[in-house]
């Protein structure tokens, strides 16, 4: 099968790659960029551990094709920090303990991140149900949880 | 609590500062099990049996042998030759074997047949198709009752234990029977005797992080192994013993884990990939797909139980009783003794008999599961421990602190028991608001205690100092909840240096002696002991440079604060030696300063937990939820109490979904037909409450700092507290899990028959 | 002389005993002197046995002493998740 030439954007930066039309997203995210922040943790789009945004969307990189990245803009986890300073979410996550393996993580915190962009101030059903794309088997989410809440409050009192 | 009066004033033990590798795991940095990569690594896959038992006549690779890309395929023949079936424990890494490879037959849905490596993961997937394998279909069974009678088609000979009396199906690989007293003459004396049947379906662990290596191994025997794994160095030895391997050879290192709870304890990929790598002579990375994580790896025991027992009406038991049956896949080894040993733990009972079966089925081996065995017998015992305070009009928490086993207590399982504390988590729950809130319509309440072992196991760690004092710690236990912080914790405690001047890393297998899996929770009892008396070591010979350049005997000297310091006022008066004073100049005054520490530690207290728990039920749809949680358990002393409190939620957290949703569903052929998180649905952040949490510390005698093990005994109590909930708000007993709204309206519909 | 208590699944395995007296000042002794009197029990010790000795639970280590009056009962070794 031959194989596609891709033009796209990862965090800012210009990348391009060559790719099997039946490649996905996360899987030239993963191996040809070395972006292995974004983890397969299903390739069905049930546990949102590929979560990545496509021109600002959230989306399950699993589910998306790489050769449909073409002239749009990526954001994966390894894109939230800016230069050595976090992102207020990763901060807050590594405060509250809302992580325990780790596996789950990045993609919550680009879910997260989204909400947060959408909506500056969820109730807590609000952050429930826009994470119940994001399987976590660790934690039982109320670390989770109140890392996000906490987060939005510090970001609104200081905007 | 009571510690304080053992051990005084902590530093840093108790405090909660950030976890080491809070930043690789926020920014994505941190390397998983799929993460690694190396010069021209081949990527594999594995085919797998869609039969549930099929004898395999042949195998035909020719095809996918010249398929583009394909650069070596494995079946049986490329494993060792020399293993034997065998009972028992003698078998064990030959019932690995035919695990990992099938030889003859296969024995369930998913069961892998052959493996393919190529030079892209598309191309490793489509030779796969290229195999031509020819099956025979065999009689299959996947219900452990079934798999017990007469007219079961037989799995397997020759494995079942010397233990399993006469008369019993082939299937039944293993027998306990234990217990005291006279339980016949106990329900005699009983003025209310309740007897019930109960299920519970397969449920899987559930890690994010399907199994994933990279592996490397070469003609002259030496290979290099990345994987995710709970334990590295039972990895090594599992490896070397199916590929006739010198043990030492191999070196293993452990990537970050992405979850485990005990399924990560055992292998099924890592031979693979490192004989692939052998034949092809190249690096092979193979990295399980999520449905092949569903369809062989471990779930638990599905199980079938009998339970009774038999009440005064002050709330005295009588007597106890259980038969657990427990079906394991096809391979010996379902913790059908820990179900029996576990199932009564928690009650002083002067007539309690026991008994669990281990058998056999078409499906995959099951694999250990936080707290193996124990969650399934608590639904059992505690529901009818429920029933019998409905029927006689007792508190639930009263009628449990009436019988609870405490120290002295002649265990159900047959020692007595040591310094234990069920009773102050049953004394804190019913202080708790949450016992008395009110409950709405439609609310029920219940309650559940638990109880598990934990564990020690073989431990080693190493503490290296450097030049400016600081501290590097390395570890043989793979850190699957934030352990690195713990050990950090009581490594700062002993040396009496900043939390933050110490580095932890998991070892390699090279690099230390053996360490037993992560698993039993025994890690921060067990390496955190180790570490403690690693640092002890260290401060030991800190204590000797100092008493050197001091002029003093060794023993005129103490350490204090992160400084050596003459230990009274006949060893002298000179000023505290700070710690980094002493390695500064360790080059010149001996030479490296270390401390180690390699043992097996035998004193992993026993660990009790009670929860409380509310729920709602639809009663036009059947479904439940959680809508309040609280979990309260023994942790001896909570090293970090985050990360204490974070095992807590997560272990309830997996109880609910064992309980009210997920399960293995098996067709009439033999085949699993929910191998995805769409269909085997674990609990989402919408599903849930938030999880209250109160750490209960009675200290553990075999820990120099009263540690238990707290990740599997959270998981004991929710299946039948949660079942107490939704028969409480449901005005109707379950005795089957999961309580999936479809048993609910089934179980609601036959009481308004019934009725 | 150490009693040794059975767990009622092994006494077929031991003429039917509860309890067995032995000569024995360590764990490790106590097994091989079990296993010399009833070498039935000699499968199932091999398939991994803890001993509880004064309520700790010994796994492994052998050399772990025991009194004449320690209370000793064997039980089936834990795997834990």
């Amino acid at each position: 099968m031959s194989m596609i030439h891709v033009n796209t954007k990862v965090n800012g930066d210009e990348a391009e790659f060559l790719c099997d039309p039946r490649e996905t997203l996360l899987d030239v995210l993963r191996d040809q960029l070395n972006l292995t922040g974004s983890k397969e943790g299903c390739g069905t789009g049930d546990c949102g551990a590929c979560s990545v945004t496509l021109d600002g969307r959230l989306v399950c990189s699993c589910l998306v094709l790489a050769v449909e990245a073409e002239g749009h803009e990526i954001g994966t986890v390894e894109g939230i920090a800016e230069g050595e300073t976090l992102h207020p979410l990763q901060q807050k996550f590594i405060e509250y303990a809302a992580l325990q393996c780790g596996i789950c993580t990045p993609g919550i915190l680009v879910a997260a991140k989204s909400l947060l962009e959408k909506n500056p101030d969820p109730t807590e059903s609000e952050v429930r149900y826009w994470l119940a794309g994001n399987l976590c088997r660790c934690t039982g989410y109320d670390k989770i949880i109140r890392a996000v809440m906490d987060t939005a409050k510090d970001m609104r009192e200081a905007s | 609590m009571a510690l304080d009066d053992q051990k005084g004033g902590f530093k840093f033990i108790g405090t909660r500062p950030n976890r080491p590798d809070g930043l690789d795991k926020v920014t994505g940095r941190a390397r998983f099990g799929a993460d690694a990569h190396a010069s021209g690594m081949l990527h594999a896959a594995i085919l797998r049996s869609p039969h549930a038992h099929a004898r395999i006549k042949k195998i035909d690779t020719s095809r996918a042998e010249a398929a583009k890309g394909v650069k070596a395929i494995v079946t049986r023949a490329d494993f060792t030759q020399s293993l034997q079936p065998a009972p028992g424990m003698k078998g064990e890494n030959w019932n690995i074997l035919e695990n990992v490879m099938a030889g003859d037959t296969a024995l369930y849905d998913g069961h892998a047949v052959a493996a393919v490596a190529a030079t892209s993961a598309l191309a490793a997937k489509d030779a796969l198709k290229l195999i031509e394998v020819e099956y025979e279909p065999l009689p299959h069974v996947t219900d452990v009752d079934k798999a017990m009678q007469a007219d079961a088609p037989v799995i397997r000979e020759g494995v079942a234990a010397g233990t399993v009396p006469k008369g019993l199906h082939p299937n039944v690989a293993g027998y306990h029977e234990s217990g005291h007293g006279d339980v016949e003459a106990g329900f005699a004396e009983a003025d209310l005797v309740v007897e019930d049947h109960f299920v519970t379906e397969a449920t899987h662990q559930g890690y994010i992080e399907p199994h994933a290596c990279l592996a490397q191994l070469g003609a002259d025997g030496k290979g290099e192994l990345w994987c995710c794994t709970q334990g590295h160095w039972n990895v090594q030895k599992v490896c070397a013993a199916l590929l006739d391997l010198e043990t030492s050879q191999l070196r293993v290192t452990a990537s970050e884990i992405g979850g485990g709870f005990g399924g990560k304890t055992a292998v099924f990929i890592e031979p693979v990939a490192l004989a692939l790598s052998r034949k092809a002579n190249r690096p092979v990375k193979l990295v399980m797909s999520r449905a092949e994580v569903f369809r062989a790896t471990g779930p638990t025991s599905s199980t079938s139980m009998d339970v009774k027992i038999g009440m005064k009406k002050d709330g005295t038991i009588t007597a106890a009783q259980g038969v657990f049956r427990l079906q394991g896949g096809a391979f010996p080894g379902a913790p059908a003794d820990m179900t029996a040993m576990c199932a009564f733990a928690p009650y002083a009972l002067k007539n309690v008999h026991q008994i669990g079966y281990d058998v056999m089925t078409n499906r995959p081996k099951q694999a250990a599961y936080r707290a193996p065995g124990s969650p399934m017998a608590a639904f059992g015992v505690e529901s009818v421990i429920d029933e019998l305070c409905n029927q006689l009009g007792l508190d639930p928490l009263d009628t449990r602190l009436k019988n609870a086993s405490h120290e002295g207590t002649k265990a159900s399982y047959g020692p007595k028991f040591q310094r234990i504390g069920l009773v102050e988590t049953l004394e804190a729950a019913k202080a708790h608001p949450h016992y008395t809130a009110p409950l709405k319509p439609g609310q029920g309440r219940g309650i559940s205690c638990g109880f598990w072992f934990n564990h020690g196991g073989e431990t080693a760690v190493s503490l290296a100092l450097s030049e400016d004092g600081t501290v590097q710690l390395a570890v043989g236990t793979p850190d699957i909840g934030g352990s690195r912080a713990s050990m950090a914790l009581m490594a700062a405690e002993v040396l009496g240096v900043p939390y933050d001047n110490i580095r932890v890393i998991i070892a390699d297998t090279a690099s230390l002696g053996y360490n037993e899996i992560s698993h039993g929770s025994r890690v921060t009892y067990a390496s955190g002991l180790a570490t403690i008396k690693a640092a002890e070591d260290a401060v030991k010979k800190l204590c000797a440079r100092a008493a050197a350049k001091w002029g003093i005997p060794e023993d005129a000297v103490k350490w204090e604060d992160g400084c050596a310091v003459p230990s009274g006022p006949n060893a002298g008066e000179f000023p505290p030696m700070p710690i980094a004073e002493i390695t500064r100049k360790m080059g010149a005054t001996g030479g490296p300063i270390c401390g180690h520490f390699e043992a097996t530690p035998e004193g992993a207290g026993v660990s009790f937990a009670t929860h409380i728990v509310d729920s709602e039920v639809d009663p036009e749809t059947g479904k439940t939820s959680v809508v309040r949680y609280t979990v309260v358990q023994d942790a001896g002393k909570a090293i970090h109490p985050t990360y204490v409190e974070g095992q807590f939620q997560g272990g309830a957290a997996q109880g609910i979904g064992w309980a009210l949703n997920e399960e293995y569903i098996y067709g009439e052929d033999g085949r699993l037909q929910n191998p995805l998180f769409l269909d085997y649905r674990i609990p989402v952040a919408s599903d849930l409450p938030m999880i209250d949490t109160v750490i209960v510390e009675v200290p553990n005698p075999g820990h120099p700092y009263g540690v238990r093990g707290v990740g599997e005994t959270s998981i004991c109590p929710p299946l039948a507290a949660i079942a107490n909930a939704v028969s409480a708000a449901a005005g109707v007993r379950m005795r089957q899990l999961p309580m999936s709204p479809p048993r609910i309206l089934e179980a609601l519909e036959k009481q308004a028959g019934d009725g | 002389m150490v009693e040794v208590n059975l767990w009622s699944g092994l006494r077929p395995l031991a003429n039917g005993e509860e309890m067995v007296e032995v000569e024995a000042d360590t764990v490790g002794g106590l097994l091989d002197a079990l296993v010399e009197q009833h070498p039935g029990l000699q499968e199932a010790i091999d398939a991994g046995v803890s001993v509880a000795v004064d309520g700790r639970i010994i796994a492994s280590a052998l050399d772990e002493p025991i009194r004449p009056d320690s209370e000793v009962f064997l039980m089936q070794r834990l795997k834990g998740g």
